[in-house]
């Protein structure tokens, strides 16, 4: 096995557009679980309609920006109709009617009736919503070395990709970390432990839940143009795992912590990356084909998930004191 | 022990249910609220006088904590009106009601555990600018408040002899100081009414007679006080007034010393103790009030 | 659930019509009509299936992978010939393939649009290819991927770009368009909407039927564990895989497998508890933590079935089952027979709710745990009864749908979860016969609404009911309003 291109492929992971779109998805979930205590299940539908907005819209001919204000809009819209049912209702309901809402948006994504705007269940093809973004990019084409890391400078899996995903996931951080520390960030403390407590001191509970539900689902669905810039639109790999995978990676780096998210998903894709080619070196393809070691990583990161859930529900940068799971 | 003007202004109000007030802060009529087919809470008609302390007494299952959570907005009634200040209330939602100036504290203490005390007493501030989405981003437009506050927020701490604990989590505090953070946490926002369910359950006895004490405070400042009790000791000692529930309808109103000896409070309360003699004046006593009280509830829960 | 695609594919393009309108065929022709492209999408998602050939018919298939060596996913082609159109998509572990009616020659045209971002084929020039086939027999078409001469740069790809989109096997079960239940139709393939309703009447009230076996469990669990068990819908997978394996593999009679299905997959829920729920119960560990706990097991036991099983369908039974018919409707005998079997089970579990000793004290623990244990129940073991009997009931839930639908299928369970939490909503969290009437009300739902919107989006549809019931009627049909803290 050769080891220097097993880590830098694990090292390349750890700075891979897919490793900062989960990370940024998890920042947004954070604000939903982390501060306030919602249970959102259905993540991944945030991002799903982020990647349809923007991809969409760049397809109909709308510049760079204004694909990005379709994303969000669409991810605004979405947290107003899934919040306004069931902010006021008990937590796991919350969470059932979040999976039921992305499942929603994926089964109507998939739906052969919108083969013209979705792609159905192809989707739709990286290249024709990719150029917006690429001609956005101030450095020339081509490709660049940094160590043993090379990309092409701004095509598709690019180093444009990387340092916009990065730069877009430290500002996320920047917010995060600024409204933790600010009174409304303590609003959604108190009502993450008791919301009945906090509506008793005259806060309007209801409105503080949704500015979370919306600013996190914003926050997803950048991360779902991210998630597909150096790809494609596809409906089915953005589903209920993709969420799963979300609330790994949180509860792995640690729910309402700044950097948890962050850590969490290098950590996960890099371990992933790890195991499936550490496996594929030494394990033969007569006892295990290369794409059950595929799934016997994800059989990993579900029990990984229960094991952390059960024993370390903090995270490795939470603070036990002031877990933020289970506050109900 | 009641002061003297609660109880002057009090004290030509005729002893029967729905009595009108001098100077009413609170005013509902015909509030009805019903779960199923059960009539929770029925009110024709009640005044709540302003500046004294009024307590809600009744057997379990009267409706109290029920009405409690309809006037303060936390349950929506099947039909009825009431006004505060002479403002209707009804149909308000909770967090608009407290920030008209009625404020309540729980039957099972509602401290944020897993914050620190000082964080639970700044988080019953109003007027924070830093609670807005976008003026939290930037902090000098809030900072000046957060010093208020905390000021506030220290000179309440002290005076609940909490101030040793400013820092520690909530949830490390004992059951009555618990009682205590919760009281200082809703006079953070200036209330004119303070809306008290159970303030001495669960509270260590040691810590009774401080707790009335700033309940007594409370009034001595201007403050309405409305309280839910089944401590007759406490009813006795601190209420100006005192409102009998059963059965979700108001039975008896008038002060602690003669409320007691209505039939319709004894009738009410010891309904299902008949074989104890109740027309015995040293029965109500406070502790065989308490004592009873207690039955009451020991059936209660076993059924 | 899933048998459907391929076998649809079969019954309109190999099957002679006389197969008397399954449901199936009733939707193909509601998707012919909507659009051409409709008609190419659904056959993309059929073509995942993989193809058998047979004596009319024959395959065209292929793997598609990446430079890196990872499944490419999501690949279009088009296969053209012998006056066919058709299209195929590659799944998620980069197959693809469709089935063709005559031999001949096909061409095969790959849509180098749907590559993952920064693939390209190593022989643009061999697209499209030409395969000749024979009936009875599979023809590879293979389009290798790489890095031509002149184009480079972002072949090198590392595997991070791909993320779990190359390896992603995701949840794709609801909504597809292929899934149709194959044991009932009617006798007549006329346009009579009458008849057509008829017939999604009977359809939704066998599914609602054999959902409410899962439901039920699922809402017994929660009413006595307050527990959102995300991973029941493994119990029902595992029944159907049981079924499948007693039969294919042990060569058991169906009715032997079935049992023993049932009793294995009762005993899981058995060791379950005792292995998982317990233990977190003595630890106290809260209702949120133990719910991403059900999700990690979810997660994990998928893949456990998809790493020993593989994602294809699992057909418990191959042979052509014989149908009966009740005036319009055609059902066939073993859909009578699983229908018989699910009232059974159902009034046997409202008997041992309501008249039995420790059925009684199962109520008692989902209406007031504290208080029951107080009474003397031992809370603990009415828990692991509900929990024996919830996975027992998920399992026989899985050895029927497994029958009724076709096949059983690594994550068939997983597909049915959400239809379950929503009838157990609406029925109301934790009530048993609600979990019951929220079934039958969400398996119509599901089907009569394929009359009116497109029959991919139908399984939508029954979410949409269960957020509009958590808007207006959180306590569910039968659930009870109740005093606020």
């Amino acid at each position: 096995m050769d080891w220097t291109n097993l880590l830098v492929n694990v090292a390349g992971e750890i700075i891979a557009p897919t490793t900062a779109a989960y990370a940024l998805a998890a920042i947004g979930l954070n604000i939903h679980f982390g501060l306030t205590g919602l249970l959102n299940m259905g993540q991944a539908g945030f991002l799903l309609l982020g990647a349809y907005g923007f991809a969409i819209a760049t397809i109909a001919g709308w510049p760079l920006w204004a694909a990005v204000l379709a994303a969000i809009l669409a991810a605004v819209v979405f947290a107003l109709i899934l919040g306004i049912p069931t902010l006021k209702l008990r937590g796991d309901y919350l969470a059932i009617v979040t999976i039921a809402a992305a499942e929603i948006v994926r089964i109507v994504g998939r739906s052969t009736t919108l083969t013209d705007l979705t792609g159905a269940s192809s989707g739709l093809r990286g290249n024709s919503y990719k150029h917006t973004f690429q001609d956005a990019s101030p450095f020339p084409d081509g490709t660049w070395e940094l160590g043993p890391f090379e990309y092409a400078i701004n095509a598709s899996n690019s180093w444009w990709i990387r340092i916009v995903g990065w730069g877009v996931v430290a500002l996320a951080c920047l917010l995060i970390w600024l409204l933790m520390r600010s009174p409304w960030g303590r609003v959604l403390k108190g009502i993450r432990e008791d919301e009945d407590a906090v509506r008793s001191l005259g806060k309007n509970v209801y409105a503080y839940k949704m500015q979370s539900l919306v600013l996190g689902g914003v926050i997803g669905a950048v991360a779902g143009i991210i998630y597909v810039l150096p790809r494609a639109v596809q409906p089915d790999a953005m589903g209920r795992s993709m969420t799963f995978f979300i609330w790994t990676i949180l509860l792995l780096g640690g729910a309402a912590t700044v950097f948890g998210p962050i850590l969490g998903s290098m950590l996960f894709w890099a371990a992933l990356m790890l195991i499936k080619l550490v496996m594929r070196g030494t394990v033969p393809e007569t006892v295990m084909r290369s794409e059950q070691i595929e799934q016997f990583g994800w059989i990993i990161v579900g029990i990984t998930l229960m094991l952390l859930v059960i024993f370390r529900p903090q995270g490795i940068l939470g603070d036990k004191k002031e877990l933020a799971i289970n506050a109900h | 022990m009641p002061t003297d003007s609660a109880v002057r202004a009090l004290a030509d109000v005729p002893r029967e249910p729905g009595a009108a007030k001098p100077d009413p802060i609170v005013v509902a009529d015909d509030v009805v609220r019903r779960f199923g087919g059960m009539t929770a809470v029925d009110v024709q008609h009640v005044e709540i006088q302003r500046g004294a302390i009024t307590a809600l007494i009744g057997p379990n299952g009267a409706g109290k904590t029920t009405f409690f959570n309809l006037l303060t907005g936390f349950d929506k009634p099947s039909s009825g009106t009431w006004t505060f200040e002479g403002r209707s209330l009804h149909g308000l939602p909770a967090a608009r009601v407290a920030r008209k100036g009625m404020v309540r504290t729980f039957q099972l203490t509602k401290a944020l555990s897993r914050m620190t005390v000082i964080e639970n007493m700044r988080l019953g501030a109003g007027s924070q600018p830093g609670e807005n989405l976008f003026t939290a981003l930037v902090p000098p437009l809030w900072r000046a408040r957060e010093r208020e506050i905390t000021e506030q927020a220290e000179e309440l701490l002290v005076r609940f002899k909490l101030d040793h604990h400013r820092d520690s989590f909530a949830g490390s505090l004992s059951g009555g100081q618990r009682k205590l953070l919760e009281m200082a946490r809703a006079l953070m926002s200036k209330p004119t009414m303070v809306m008290l369910d159970e303030p001495m359950a669960g509270v260590n006895p040691a810590l009774t007679q401080s707790l009335l004490g700033h309940i007594q405070a409370l009034r001595d400042d201007g403050m309405t006080v409305l309280f839910v009790e089944h401590d007759m000791h406490m009813v006795r000692h601190i209420s100006d007034w005192v409102i009998v529930m059963a059965e979700g309808r108001i039975v008896a109103e008038g002060p602690p010393e003669t409320v007691m000896q209505d039939p319709a409070v004894v009738d009410a309360y010891l309904g299902a103790h008949h074989d104890t003699d109740l027309g015995d004046d040293a029965l109500l006593s406070d502790d065989v009030a308490e004592q009873l009280e207690a039955e009451v509830q020991a059936e209660e829960e076993k059924r | 659930m899933r048998r459907a695609a391929s076998s649809r594919a079969r019954s309109w393009t190999s099957r002679p019509p006389r197969v008397v309108g399954t449901v199936g065929r009733w939707l193909v022709l509601l998707l012919l009509t909507l659009s051409a492209t409709a008609l190419g999408q659904s056959a993309a998602v059929a073509a995942t299936e993989q193809c058998a050939p047979t004596g009319e018919s024959a395959c065209i298939n292929g793997t598609i992978r990446t430079a890196a060596g990872e499944p490419a996913v999501g690949v279009a082609l088009t296969i053209e010939g012998e006056g066919q159109e058709l299209a195929a998509t590659t799944g998620p572990d980069g197959r693809w393939s469709a089935s063709v009616t005559s031999a001949g020659t096909y061409s095969v045209t790959l849509d180098e649009g749907t590559l993952p971002a920064g693939e390209t084929l190593r022989d643009p020039a061999n697209n499209p290819r030409e395969v000749t086939v024979e009936l009875g027999a599979s023809r590879p078409a293979l389009f290798p991927l790489g890095a031509p001469a002149e184009q480079a740069p972002d072949a090198g790809d590392d595997d991070g770009a791909e993320g779990p989109g190359g390896g992603d096997q995701p949840d794709d079960a609801a909504g597809e368009p292929g899934e149709e239940p194959a044991g009932v139709g009617t006798s007549s393939s006329g346009g009579v909407t009458m008849t057509r309703f008829v017939q999604q009447l009977v359809s939704g009230l066998i599914f609602g039927l054999l959902l409410a076996l899962a439901s039920v469990g699922l809402s017994l669990i929660y009413g006595t564990t307050g527990l959102s068990n995300f991973a029941h819908g493994e119990q029902v997978t595992l029944g159907g895989i049981l079924a499948y394996m007693g039969v294919q593999f042990w060569g058991l009679p169906l009715v032997v497998a079935g049992t023993l299905a049932v009793v294995l997959a009762a005993a899981s829920g058995w060791f379950q508890d005792a292995a998982i729920w317990q233990p977190l119960r003595r630890r106290n560990v809260g209702l949120v933590q133990a719910m991403i706990v059900t999700i990690g097991l979810s997660m994990a036991l998928q893949y456990v079935f998809q790493f020993f099983f593989g994602a294809g369908p699992l057909r418990v039974v191959t042979s052509t089952p014989t149908s009966v018919s009740f005036g319009p409707v055609l059902v066939t005998r073993q859909t009578v027979a699983s229908v018989i079997i699910a009232l059974v089970t159902l009034a046997a579990v409202s008997y041992f709710l309501l008249r039995t000793r420790t059925g009684r004290a199962t109520r008692a623990v989902s209406d007031n745990a504290a208080l029951a244990a107080a009474s003397g129940i031992s809370v603990n073991r009415i828990i692991r009864v509900v929990w024996t009997l919830g996975a027992g009931l998920a399992g026989l839930g899985g050895v029927l749908l497994g029958l009724y639908l076709g096949a059983a299928r690594w994550n068939s369970g997983g597909a049915l979860l959400l239809l379950m939490f929503a009838a157990v909503t609406l029925g109301g969290l934790g009530a048993a016969f609600g979990a019951l009437a929220g079934s039958i009300v969400i398996g119509l739902v599901v089907e009569l609404s394929s009359l009116w919107i497109p029959s991919d989006m139908r399984y939508g549809a029954a979410l949409v009911i269960l957020i509009l019931v958590l808007l207006f009627r959180p306590q569910g049909i039968l659930g009870r309003a109740t005093r606020v803290g």
